[in-house]
């Protein structure tokens, strides 16, 4: 049985909530409507279809765009080896959907990377905390409009952050270059090359 | 040609007294048994570990005795990135070791945040503690560390008298 069979039987259980499967470069993409519902979705493609390990949970910030977040989640199979991507929107305003920690326990971690670097809120999780910022940052570093080089903060006796000092920065590497000077990390603009 | 072989103490030669000053001798026991505490936080300290192991060996300079507690270990050797989140565990454990004690800074990341100018990182461990030696590399090699280690020992020798005066003055009370 093939990811896009798998796929479509997916489709076929729920209709109009998934949009139809898109397969690219042998990878077949989901993307589930309403991010309400992923929770039952996963559990119908875990029990029924054998998606038993849950690979990863990524989000993408689509700064500029309504809805501002997608939610990522990576299925695979180890019995039938076929793998799945669900992708799934949520709003700004929200932040929030529900969590699968219920279905895979693995995505305990994965969710909350994902609320402390983009802050987006797993509802139902056991231990919605940071896991790798301190408790009690205040920023959420991986969102677009967060500075590469970081904001000031303070916490007392737990950790302090201060911006770093970009000059002219982001340095780029150019890693085929010929001579190694080249190849070094450098303040490249698409002006400067 | 004769070529001198005594390079070290001789007690039929010299006799069974040595003189010195206090301070020459107390450096010179430090100086010979400097015992890390090895804050190893990135891939730095895997370097950290091969100069301890037997190619490289540190134990040739009296620091092999690798302590994991701060308060049997004189110098710090911060091997790898200082997270913001580990920084003030570090200053910690620094304000823990008993004096006299230094720091050598192993790498890039330790001595300026390295390749990471980002959010996450301490632009070097000399915001929080103050550092003796900087070792250059990306990750230094373990010759590298020794080469630093011998300039610590430099300036551990070098140092300033330890019996303080005010330590003379209270002997004449």
């Amino acid at each position: 049985m093939s990811a896009l069979e798998l796929a479509q039987k997916l489709g076929a259980q729920f209709g109009e909530l998934l949009a139809a499967p898109v397969e690219f470069r042998g990878e077949v993409t989901l993307a589930v409507q309403d991010a309400e519902r992923i929770a039952e979705v996963c559990i119908f493609a875990k029990t029924t279809l054998g998606f038993d390990y849950l690979v990863d949970i990524s989000s993408v910030d689509n700064y500029g765009v309504d809805p501002r977040w997608t939610v990522v989640y990576e299925l695979c199979g180890l019995a039938h080896r076929c793998h799945l991507r669900l992708k799934t929107d949520v709003g700004e305003e929200k932040s929030e959907l529900p969590t699968v920690t219920g279905v895979w326990r693995t995505a305990d971690w994965h969710e909350r990377e994902i609320y402390d670097m983009m802050g987006i809120r797993f509802r139902g999780h056991p231990d919605l905390r940071r896991i790798l910022m301190w408790e009690g940052y205040p920023y959420f570093p991986l969102r677009k409009d967060f500075p590469l080089a970081g904001k000031p903060s303070e916490m007392p006796d737990i950790a302090f952050s201060r911006p770093a000092p970009l000059e002219g920065g982001p340095f780029v590497t150019m890693a085929g270059a010929e001579h190694a000077t080249t190849r070094e990390p450098r303040v490249r603009t698409p002006e400067n090359g | 040609m004769q070529t001198n072989t005594e390079i070290g103490y001789n007690s039929k030669i010299e006799g069974d007294v040595i003189v010195t000053r206090v301070d020459a001798a107390l450096n010179w026991f430090r100086k010979n048994s400097v015992w890390p505490m090895p804050m190893g936080l990135a891939c730095c300290a895997i370097e950290l570990m091969a100069a301890g192991a037997s190619r490289y060996d540190i134990s040739r300079f009296g620091a092999e005795v690798m302590r994991f507690s701060p308060r049997q270990s004189d110098v710090m050797i911060v091997a790898g990135t200082v997270t913001y989140k580990m920084a003030l565990a570090v200053k910690r454990i620094y304000d823990q070791m008993a004096e006299p004690k230094w720091v050598i800074a192993m790498g890039a990341c330790a001595s300026t945040g390295g390749m990471y100018r980002s959010y996450a990182v301490l632009q070097g461990v000399d915001n929080v503690i103050p550092v003796d030696v900087y070792v250059a590399g990306c990750p230094p090699r373990p010759e590298a560390l020794l080469d630093a280690f011998i300039k610590l020992q430099n300036k551990v020798v070098a140092k300033a008298p330890v019996v303080s005066t005010l330590t003379i003055a209270n002997l004449k009370n």
